[in-house]
């Protein structure tokens, strides 16, 4: 389960750069959104993987999972909501200042 | 219980909800409140160096949570320092945007405020995690306040910048994550301790970890190869705004000296000096380039811009050398070069506004009104950002050059050091006889009345005197931030004094 | 406060003063430059008494005292010499240029100048403290750019300012590496050590690099070869400031510190053959150069660099003798070229030119001024009766003295006659030319005798030339004997100024020297067309802006080639760099990848999904040019990944995930409808190729890392969160009591970030026109009809419930999945449906479209309930809680976070529809255009 979840991280983390590195917004915006993804399980992960056992106190309960790295994959995602956001609508910007929505704002040829 | 601790955290914060809550309010009251505020934050600052500047460590456990389980911050000299530094240096950026560019946008005042609390957070804080959430406010402040304004120019750079930003908020969780997955604990003394123990099957992972989150501060730090954003962001923004995060490269320069000296200090058994064969030579690349990007530049705000590039090379290197007068040096230097920048960026402004279609591009043009005092305050900031005598940064560049002669690199230090400083004198004499002296026709210029002169040009002086305050008085400021570096390379009292009997 | 510092701070006080008393006239400025200078003099005067009895003045002020830095002045009679020297012809410079400036030059800016210049130099000769004359020295380097650019019009000013910036700005930093090598050799920046420990230096192995990095501060300053070629090009200044910085000033500051640093450095094969070595060559170029300038102050100008290469020689030979006529040369040459300079401006003054092929024959117009002139030229050629005479024996006397020490020991004397001949031939020239030779050629104004006062301060130094060289003993003995003492720091040796030794070699090469000079100015024609031919040949000015270019066009190639402006370059180095750092971190210590602790094994179901979300990705970016395709893949595995969540246990974030993917998707369709729909394919085959690369190297690497972290044991500050979390934190979802109690401090700060995006954005969309198109990818149009009334309706009935629920999942948050920032999403969800299914119109009316006060009370709220804990003297954020029995609700508990968990509901709300709405305006103010249309 954990290679599977290794493998997941990984090609998240490859999509999102190779997006990230293309030249329009766009695609940009796409592999941030892939990026956030990634590090998101990634930081889940480090509580390492537990099935069935929520951090939830209940007398039933036979065990936990890690309660702090959801807590902080919790900030984490809010975050990158706020900043995916912003940089959606700085997309926006970009395209009605420089007229194209080419990350340097110029039409390559 | 000593609220000192965090009250210039949660002073902005405040100011910054009151000026959201008052945006239909006229301007001039929340100008009223937003400098008010900056006023009280350099009260409360100056009161916290003084209660930490005998060398107590003071602790602040958020929500009475004990550490390494809840959150604390930590003030102790280092943090104090670069806490005041940024509330003086906040005073004259706000005073400057107080002509108007504060109106030029939305929630100028209140991003401001809020910028000023991610910084104070970011100072102040004990714990990685939080060090990231902090990071995360102050850049998506600065976001706002760099794109404050539009124009096509300054919302490329913008994107520029904030998705590079992005990507490197992820590359820090993805460090801290590893810490977390290896140690199992955020607080930094707690890393601190867990990190000198560390197995020998997780020591490729701390390693890793810690020299990814090296990465992370070294792009905010601007290091090379991670210094390409910082010459174009700065030199679009605002003039206020720009001149405002000349203490942000600073953000980065502090994490790198806490984390260095803390986590992977001396004291750190395997992983002790993880950062000392990247820091030295990068940052002195760093200084190289960013000076001949300086000699390079056409237009005055790049120029200035890449003399920030230069001076986080300059501060770095002087860290780098990881010894208490080194890293004492950076840490004199550090507030000289953060308020002579900011000057430089204000003048720079003055300078374009008064050049009509030229603006701030190094050709010759008619004469500038007012050139009389904008020429001596482009000298006097010239003599400061040159690191020229008898200002003080030719005295924090004696101080790093003292400590090069101890470290193994003392020739590369000495001579990148001293050439630099040549090149930058060469370039910044070019700039102003091409500015100031190589004028053809005499336009008469609008009369201003002075009163109008004085608003625009008091921030500068402002921050210029403070460069002379450093000067004037060295003696007690050299021995202040060399206090502060003989008690960072002491990190075991740090460690005690958060853990309690843990160190 | 002691008088000393004053007196080196006065003219910096006295500069701004000047500059304002000339608002008031003009010509104040000159007195007030006059009277600070008499107040500094005065300042002096009483140290002087001290002095004369023999004795060393040290004042000490603490500067930097914890790295050996603070202000000492020392007053020796090396020191006071010079300081008389400075302030003395300081003064007549005063007295001269006022006359001299014309009534466009501002006399305030030139006054100010001179005194902040003057200052600086008081400062260099009157420092104890090495560090502290190396700040002196630089200003001198700054003051003299402001000097020499002061006719900032002119072309060859503002270059020759920043050449001999650039050039003695150079030569500082070398000086500052070497009196930090030095200071690090004897321990201290003192002089008092460093003089006393001449041994100790010697010996040091630093003691070589020490000495170059000096010497080249003091060449460069002094302009000795072959640094020598700023000077002339620093006649651009106005003529008084030539005749200050070329006389007892500027230049004598190199010399000077030569004569200071004596005893500590001279004494060793590398000092007699660099120094001495500089110094001849410089004599021998300076004087050759002299005789062949045409440009009055050209000649004076190489005439300079050659006087100042023999006083270098003279310490270079090194004998206490030679020390001695090197003080006495410096005084000397000092007071007569301050006068010739004075007469050249004069002349320069009354002709409108400067050219000797012009001006001849001005005797008949100005036979005064010519006296006076000939005077000082006759000090200069080493005439007896004329103090430069005197020195200039002496010299003779210690070339010849030294020359039969050593093989090929005739060379030296040799060189040194010629370098005489040399100056007697220019020194005619000058005088010949000028007063003498013919008629002037066409002059722009007929030249007659300067104002009375313009001649004063030339007859002072005339007379003072005269006065010496006849008289000697009588008036500078005394003087020279203490200055040529302290240099040496020991009692000076007996030496005589008399005129007249009897016949002996020195003697005989003076005579040579007048002879062979006046014979080479006879026969110049021939040289002069020699000359002309070899003219610009090897000149060193060449090479300084060769190098100059060199540096520039270096600086311009490595930063274009750096700094694209590209975003896609920055990323690239950025990820680049990660990689590197986290493969070397990991690397260095050879350790196996996988750990030790066992894993779970795979099911069915994880497979699948696994499966689904890697070939939703990957198809995301294979059909990435293709947005709206690429946008819902991107959901799908957004929903896929809130999957993972609910498997492992995190019902918090699969909630999470889940309504942030909504309010993205949302927010990315919207933002879709104003871009365009495909993404054309730029990135040719060799760029995606390398993106690919490092993609999958980044991806690897991350892949790496977990599994690394994933197959090891940690320990872990968990368990305390599980054991405190009810007894303490009032909750049993310990997830959200992390959130809003253990790590409340981490959510302030999210939702201040969520709050700063929202305000963020509200800026960016404020005067935002964006041209949406008419028609999709396709080229089908939009459809204007009104919104679908089914879903219209729908959506209004479902409202209530929607809020309901969140307000539902608000209030479980503490003890089951749930809290506020999920109550949050899901009440902004409800609202946007509002706005999709109604259109925004519709829903303004019913709702305000003004979220910033929700934004900021919920802030306010949390800070207010964080604070509160203050009231009980708790920390920032200390919660507590209660159980309150409600009635239908039963039992129910309540705790403070629950405040702060509204207050990120609030702010949650607000950021998110402020967003959304806002967008959505923009959206609608388009389509309502084109609709109508």
């Amino acid at each position: 389960m954990e290679a599977l979840l290794a493998l997941v991280i990984g090609v998240l983390t490859a999509c999102g750069v190779y997006l990230v590195l293309r030249a329009r917004t766009f695609p940009v915006v796409l592999g941030l959104t892939f990026l956030s993804y990634a590090v998101n399980l990634f930081l889940f992960a480090m509580g390492r993987l537990v099935i069935g056992q929520p951090p939830i106190i209940a007398d039933s309960a036979t065990g936990y999972a890690d309660p702090l790295p959801q807590a902080l994959v919790l900030t984490a995602i809010v975050i990158s909501f706020g900043m995916t956001a912003f940089v959606i609508i700085l997309a926006l910007k970009a395209r009605a200042e420089l007229g194209n929505d080419h990350v340097d704002g110029r039409e390559d040829r | 219980m000593n609220h000192l601790v965090i009250a210039p955290v949660l002073l902005p914060l405040l100011a910054g909800i009151v000026l959201l809550l008052m945006r239909h309010i006229d301007i001039r009251v929340r100008r009223v409140v937003s400098v008010a505020a900056v006023l009280g934050e350099i009260g409360l600052a100056i009161a916290l160096l003084a209660a930490v500047a005998d060398g107590d460590i003071l602790v602040y456990a958020l929500g009475n949570w004990p550490a390494p389980y809840g959150i604390v911050l930590v003030a102790d000299r280092l943090s104090a320092w670069l806490v005041l530094t940024t509330a003086l240096l906040a005073l004259f950026a706000l005073l400057a945007a107080l002509r108007g560019s504060d109106a030029a946008g939305r929630h100028f005042h209140a991003l401001y405020q809020l910028q000023l609390f991610g910084l104070a957070g970011a100072f102040l804080t004990g714990d990685l995690f939080n060090l990231f959430v902090f990071f995360e406010i102050l850049l998506i402040a600065s976001y706002g306040l760099l794109l404050h304004g539009g124009g096509a120019l300054r919302t490329r750079a913008g994107l520029h910048y904030v998705v590079l930003n992005l990507a490197g908020s992820t590359l820090f969780l993805f460090a801290v994550g590893t810490l977390y997955g290896v140690l199992g604990t955020l607080n930094l003394a707690d890393l601190a301790l867990k990190v000198a123990a560390t197995p020998a099957e997780q020591l490729g992972l701390v390693r890793a970890a810690g020299l990814l989150l090296f990465g992370v501060f070294a792009l905010k730090a601007a290091l090379l190869p991670l210094h390409l954003w910082l010459p174009a962001a700065y030199a679009q923004a605002n003039a206020p705004v720009a001149a405002l995060f000349a203490i942000m490269t600073k953000v980065g320069a502090y994490s790198i000296l806490r984390v260095d000296t803390l986590i992977f200090g001396a004291g750190a058994g395997p992983v002790a000096g993880l950062l000392s064969p990247w820091l030295l030579p990068l940052a002195l690349a760093t200084l190289a380039i960013g000076t001949l990007g300086a000699v390079a530049s056409r237009h005055l705000r790049v120029q200035i811009a890449y003399l920030v590039v230069a001076s986080a090379g300059t501060l770095l290197a002087a860290f780098g050398l990881a010894s208490a007068k080194g890293i004492g040096a950076g840490l004199y230097y550090l507030p000289h070069t953060t308020f002579a920048a900011a000057a430089a960026f204000l003048i720079a402004e003055a300078i374009a506004t008064r050049r009509g279609e030229l603006a701030d591009r190094l050709d010759p043009g008619p004469a500038i009104p007012q050139n009389r005092i904008l020429g001596g305050f482009f000298f006097v900031a010239a003599v400061a950002l040159a690191g020229l005598p008898p200002l003080s940064g030719f005295l924090g560049k004696f101080l790093l050059l003292r400590a090069a002669l101890e470290h193994a690199w003392q020739p590369w230090v000495l001579a990148t050091v001293l050439v630099a400083g040549l090149f930058t004198l060469i370039a910044l004499a070019r700039s102003g006889s091409l500015l100031f002296y190589r004028t053809h026709s005499t336009q008469p210029g609008r009369p201003v009345r002075p009163i109008e002169v004085a608003a625009e040009f008091a921030p500068v002086a402002g921050l210029l005197l403070l460069v002379g305050m450093l000067t004037v008085a060295a003696g007690p400021a050299a021995e202040y931030a060399l206090a502060t570096a003989g008690q960072l390379l002491q990190p075991d009292r740090y460690i005690h004094a958060v853990l309690g009997g843990g160190g | 406060m002691n008088a000393l510092l004053l007196a080196v701070l006065t003219p910096y006080l006295g500069a701004p003063l000047a500059a304002w008393a000339s608002l008031f006239g003009r010509l104040n400025a000159a007195w007030v430059a006059a009277a600070i200078t008499l107040l500094a003099l005065a300042l002096i005067a009483p140290t002087a008494m001290v002095v004369f009895d023999g004795e060393t003045v040290i004042h000490r002020l603490p500067w930097m005292p914890a790295v050996g830095l603070e202000l000492a002045f020392r007053v020796d009679g090396l020191g006071l010499l010079f300081a008389l020297l400075i302030l003395g012809i300081g003064l007549l410079i005063i007295l001269y240029a006022r006359y001299y400036l014309s009534e466009r030059d501002s006399m305030g800016r030139f006054y100010a100048y001179l005194l902040l210049f003057m200052g600086a130099m008081l400062g260099i000769v009157l420092s104890e403290n090495l560090i502290q004359l190396l700040v002196f020295w630089e200003l001198t380097s700054l003051a003299s750019f402001l000097l020499i650019s002061y006719w900032q019009h002119r072309e060859d000013a503002r270059n020759g300012a920043r050449m001999a910036l650039a050039v003695t700005g150079a030569g500082g930093l070398a000086l500052l590496a070497g009196f930090l090598l030095l200071g690090e050799m004897v321990g201290s920046y003192d002089l008092s050590v460093i003089l006393a420990s001449g041994e100790a230096i010697r010996a040091h192995p630093w003691y070589v690099p020490s000495l170059i990095l000096i010497l080249l501060g003091v060449f460069t300053k002094s302009a000795q070869f072959p640094f020598h070629f700023w000077l002339p090009h620093a006649m651009a200044a106005p003529t008084p400031v030539s005749a200050y910085l070329h006389s007892a000033t500027m230049v004598k500051a190199g010399v000077f510190l030569l004569a200071r640093l004596f005893p500590a450095l001279s004494g060793t094969w590398e000092w007699s053959h660099i120094v001495g070595g500089v110094g001849l060559a410089t004599l021998l170029t300076g004087a050759y150069i002299a005789l062949f300038k045409h440009d009055l102050k050209g000649l004076l100008a190489y005439s300079t660099i050659s006087h100042l290469g023999l006083i270098t020689t003279l310490f270079g030979i090194g004998t206490p003798l030679a020390a001695v006529a090197g003080v006495f040369h410096i005084i000397n040459h000092a007071t007569f070229k301050a006068g010739l300079f004075m007469a050249a401006g004069i002349i320069d003054h009354e002709c409108g030119t400067r050219d000797m092929r012009r001006i001849n024959g001005l005797w008949r117009y100005m036979p005064y001024t010519a006296t006076l002139a000939m005077v000082a030229a006759a000090a200069m050629a080493g005439v007896p009766l004329v103090n430069g005479f005197l020195s200039k024996e002496m010299f003779f006397a210690e070339a010849v003295s030294l020359g039969t020490q050593m093989r090929f020991g005739w060379l030296l004397p040799f060189a040194v006659t010629v370098a005489g001949v040399f100056a007697v031939a220019y020194s005619v020239r000058f005088i010949h030319d000028v007063f003498f030779n013919g008629e002037p050629v066409d002059l722009p104004r007929t030249p007659h005798e300067p104002p009375r006062w313009m001649q004063v301060p030339v007859e002072v130094l005339a007379a003072l030339c005269l006065l010496v060289g006849i008289l000697p003993g009588l008036t500078v003995a005394p003087i020279l004997d203490l200055a040529a003492g302290a240099v040496l720091q020991a009692p000076p040796p007996h030496f005589d100024l008399a005129l007249w030794h009897g016949i002996n070699p020195a003697l005989l090469m003076s005579v040579a020297a007048l002879a062979g000079g006046l014979l080479v100015y006879a026969k110049r024609r021939p040289l002069f067309a020699l000359a002309a031919r070899w003219e610009g040949r090897l000149d060193a000015r060449a090479i300084y802006q060769s190098l100059l270019q060199g540096l520039y066009a270096l600086a311009g190639v490595v930063t274009r080639a750096l700094d694209a402006g590209s975003l896609q370059r920055m990323l690239l180095l950025f990820f680049l760099s990660a990689i590197v750092l986290g493969v070397a971190g990991f690397v260095a210590v050879a350790d196996r990848l996988t750990g030790s602790r066992a894993t779970l094994d795979v099911d069915g179901v994880s497979l699948l999904a696994a499966g689904g979300l890697i070939a939703a990705s990957v198809a995301a970016v294979l059909l990435h040019r293709q947005r709206l395709v690429a946008l819902i893949l991107t959901g799908a595995v957004g929903l896929v990944v809130s999957l993972i969540f609910v498997k492992f246990s995190a019902p918090d974030l699969a909630l999470t995930q889940l309504s942030v993917e909504v309010v993205t998707v949302v927010l990315l369709l919207l933002a879709l409808y104003f871009l365009p729909q495909r993404t054309p394919s730029e990135s040719g085959r060799l760029r995606a190729g390398r993106d690919a690369v490092l993609a999958i190297a980044a991806g690897s690497g991350a892949a790496a890392l977990a599994w690394a972290v994933l197959t090891r044991p940690y320990e872990t500050i968990a368990g305390y969160f599980l054991d405190k979390s009810v007894p303490e934190g009032g909750g049993r979802n310990v997830v959200n009591v992390i959130l809003v109690d253990f790590r409340g401090y981490d959510t302030l700060g999210e939702i201040t970030v969520l709050a700063l995006a929202g305000l963020g954005i509200y800026a960016m969309l404020e005067r935002l026109y964006l041209p949406g198109p008419l028609a999709d990818g396709e080229d089908r149009p939009w459809n204007w009809d009104r919104h679908p009334a089914i879903m219209a309706s729908l959506t209004r009935l479902l409202l209530p419930l929607a809020l309901l629920t969140s307000a539902f999942i608000l209030l479980r948050g503490h003890n089951l999945p749930g809290g506020g920032f999920i109550a949050g999403l899901v009440t902004a969800v409800a609202l946007i449906m509002q706005y999709l299914a109604n259109g925004v119109a519709w829903t303004h009316e019913r709702l305000s479209a003004n979220f910033h006060p929700l934004i900021g009370w919920g802030l306010g709220l949390a800070l207010a309930t964080g604070l509160a804990s203050w009231a009980f003297d708790h920390p920032f954020l200390t919660s507590t809680f209660g159980h309150l029995h409600w009635p239908v609700v039963g039992e129910f508990e309540l705790a403070s976070a629950m405040a702060f968990d509204l207050g990120v509901y609030l702010v949650v709300v607000g950021a998110t529809l402020l967003i959304l709405v806002n967008l959505g305006l923009v959206h609608d103010a388009r389509q309502a255009s084109k609709g109508r249309g």
